[in-house]
């Protein structure tokens, strides 16, 4: 069997006295779209915040394609081939989209400072090479009528297709998504599954997603873990999942269950 | 064969200079404009390095005059040293130019030296900081009796003409430029933007930080040198907290992120500065209103106030003229 791409072992976070991650441990294997769900408050942005550094988890392993990441910086581990989106975007809204796009790519590219200061032969050529492959993610995200406009006039389901680009323009092979349906009609989310799949299918990456969705969540994972209270209570495949008492309990509450 | 196309910024910099300097030999412009001139150019690097640091990186350095200060005394003590020793082979310009490069490496070495520890720190932290930073070269230069202590440096060669400021301006402006509009500059920008999201996208914030307190200390050396050389003199106190809050308000104005609002700035505030003291010494002498010249920076302060009611984002926002923009094909 192939080393999975990220595997979390017993890892454990507090915030001061609040335990708000309690000895997590699992796989997501490659190419797999991963949900991991559970109400309000149950730390899944947590884990997210933890896996890309953000957060030190206080105890237990990070392993990214076999190698501990704990400890290093968030761009270190972008270097490495994780990146994310967030719940509440967090976009470069003075930039425009082209330019977001081009920051993620930004480490890539080689050229120095004083390369860029005197616009050396060499950094105009793999400048305009980085221009073309942001404008093939921008196609791919049907934003090509909006590359250089400002990222602030865009409305917000272009936004949210936006961060994707900029996640996916760090060349990731696992990409971590926050809500990405949060706030979004039906015909919406049924898009973002279709594009959803389209990544992973093209780029060959992982998918490692939270949400709340469960239509969304059912529709499109491959592999649930449900978590309430730092406390794992259901992993598996998605339809099993959706049955299990305990998650019915933390999504409903226990009375409507027992009734 | 394509047709070639001047740089709109070259020409816009070759008619500036022939315009002023077609005024100057016909007289028009008398050795006090001049001077005038000299001063809003030197300004114009002045603000347009702190607007790479607080403007587009989004930092907040309150101590931007410090490293002027240093620029200023390390190539203000060079040629003077230099020209006491041999007075008449000092013509040329050569060993002046390197003297004021050596200013601003001076300045640069200084900004690594603060800005490494410091730039962790967000905000207000970093303010304190850097104002103290200021406080600290001002105190030091006033201290030290090499360099004239509170006396200031006295007996700098006059090196600095129209010409050379002019060409240092010009020439700072266009690196700016192209650092700014390059992969490096949009880093920077990302993280005023949303570290967060800009430390995401892979983007080594620190570094960047750093990276554009050095750019901006070693041009402000060279800002500080050009004015020694201009003024003839170095003294401490034109590198306080004073001039520093000026250089902050000329970045306001003239829009954070925006050379080309800096450099607008730079010349109306250096020209309203010289209004106001000629304004105000007239009110004081005919019309007998006992006021002083430290009344310009009332105006000042309530031109900052007015800023931050009423244009927040300054008079060119983020925008940039178009002579500044490096033009790219749109695939």
């Amino acid at each position: 069997m192939s080393v999975p791409v990220l595997s979390i072992q017993n890892m454990t976070h507090y915030f001061g006295g609040l335990k708000a991650v309690s000895d997590f441990t699992f796989d997501v294997p490659e190419g797999v779209i991963y949900g991991l769900i559970g109400p309000n408050g149950s730390g899944k942005t947590t884990t997210f915040n933890l896996v890309t550094g953000i957060y030190t988890p206080t105890q237990g392993k990070i392993l990214f394609e076999g190698k501990d990441i704990v400890g290093q910086k968030p761009f270190r581990i972008v270097h490495k081939g994780i990146a994310r989106t967030f719940q509440n975007l967090r976009i470069f809204s003075n930039m425009t989209v082209m330019d977001n796009i081009r920051v993620a790519r930004h480490f890539t590219t080689r050229a120095g400072v004083f390369a860029s200061f005197l616009r050396l032969p060499g950094f105009i050529r793999e400048s305009e090479q980085v221009r073309e492959e942001c404008m093939q993610l921008i196609k791919l995200m049907n934003l090509e009528h909006r590359a250089y406009d400002v990222a602030k006039n865009l409305p917000y389901g272009e936004l949210r297709r936006l961060e994707v680009a900029r996640a996916l323009a760090t060349k990731p092979k696992l990409i971590l998504l926050d809500e990405p349906a949060a706030g979004m009609n039906p015909k919406e989310t049924e898009d973002l599954m279709k594009l959803v799949r389209r990544v992973r299918d093209e780029f060959k990456v992982t998918i490692f997603l939270i949400e709340h969705h469960m239509k969304f969540v059912t529709g499109i994972c491959e592999r649930v873990k449900v978590i309430d209270f730092g406390e794992t209570i259901a992993e598996g495949k998605p339809e099993d999942v959706v049955k299990d008492v305990k998650v019915l309990e933390a999504y409903l509450g226990r009375k409507a269950v027992v009734c | 064969m394509d047709k070639i196309k001047l740089p709109k910024l070259l020409i816009f910099g070759a008619l500036f200079y022939l315009v002023v300097q077609v005024l100057i030999l016909t007289g028009v412009l008398n050795g006090y404009f001049v001077v005038i001139i000299n001063r809003s150019l030197i300004f114009v690097i002045l603000a347009s390095t702190l607007n790479l640091i607080n403007g587009i990186t989004g930092q907040f350095s309150l101590g931007h005059m410090g490293f002027a200060a240093v620029g200023a005394y390390v190539s203000g003590t060079l040629t003077t040293i230099i020209f006491k020793l041999n007075p008449h082979h000092f013509a040329d310009n050569g060993a002046f130019l390197v003297c004021i490069i050596l200013g601003g490496i001076g300045a640069a070495v200084v900004g690594f030296l603060i800005g490494f520890p410091s730039l962790r720190l967000k905000g207000d932290y970093l303010a304190i900081v850097t104002l103290g930073f200021g406080e600290i070269i001002r105190t030091i230069l006033n201290n030290i009796a090499f360099v004239g202590g509170p006396r200031g440096l006295l007996g700098i060669p006059k090196f600095s003409g129209f010409t050379v400021i002019f060409l240092f301006t010009f020439f700072t402006i266009v690196l700016l430029r192209n650092l700014v509009q390059s992969s490096h500059g949009r880093a920077m920008l990302s993280i005023r933007e949303n570290e967060l999201a800009s430390e995401l996208a892979g983007v080594d914030t620190t570094k960047y930080k750093v990276l554009g307190f050095v750019v901006g200390a070693f041009f402000a050396g060279i800002a500080g040198g050009l004015l020694a050389h201009l003024l003839q003199i170095a003294h401490p106190t034109q590198y306080g907290f004073y001039a520093s809050s000026i250089l902050l308000i000329m970045v306001y104005a003239g829009g954070m992120g925006s050379l080309t609002g800096s450099m607008i700035a730079a010349f109306s505030l250096t020209f309203l500065t010289e209004g106001l003291r000629v304004g105000i010494d007239w009110l004081r002498d005919s019309v007998g209103i006992p006021i002083g010249t430290e009344w310009t920076m009332v105006v000042y302060a309530l031109l900052l106030i007015f800023i931050m009611l009423f244009k927040t984002e300054g008079f060119m926002g983020m925008r940039e003229s178009k002579i500044l923009i490096i033009e790219e094909k749109r695939v």
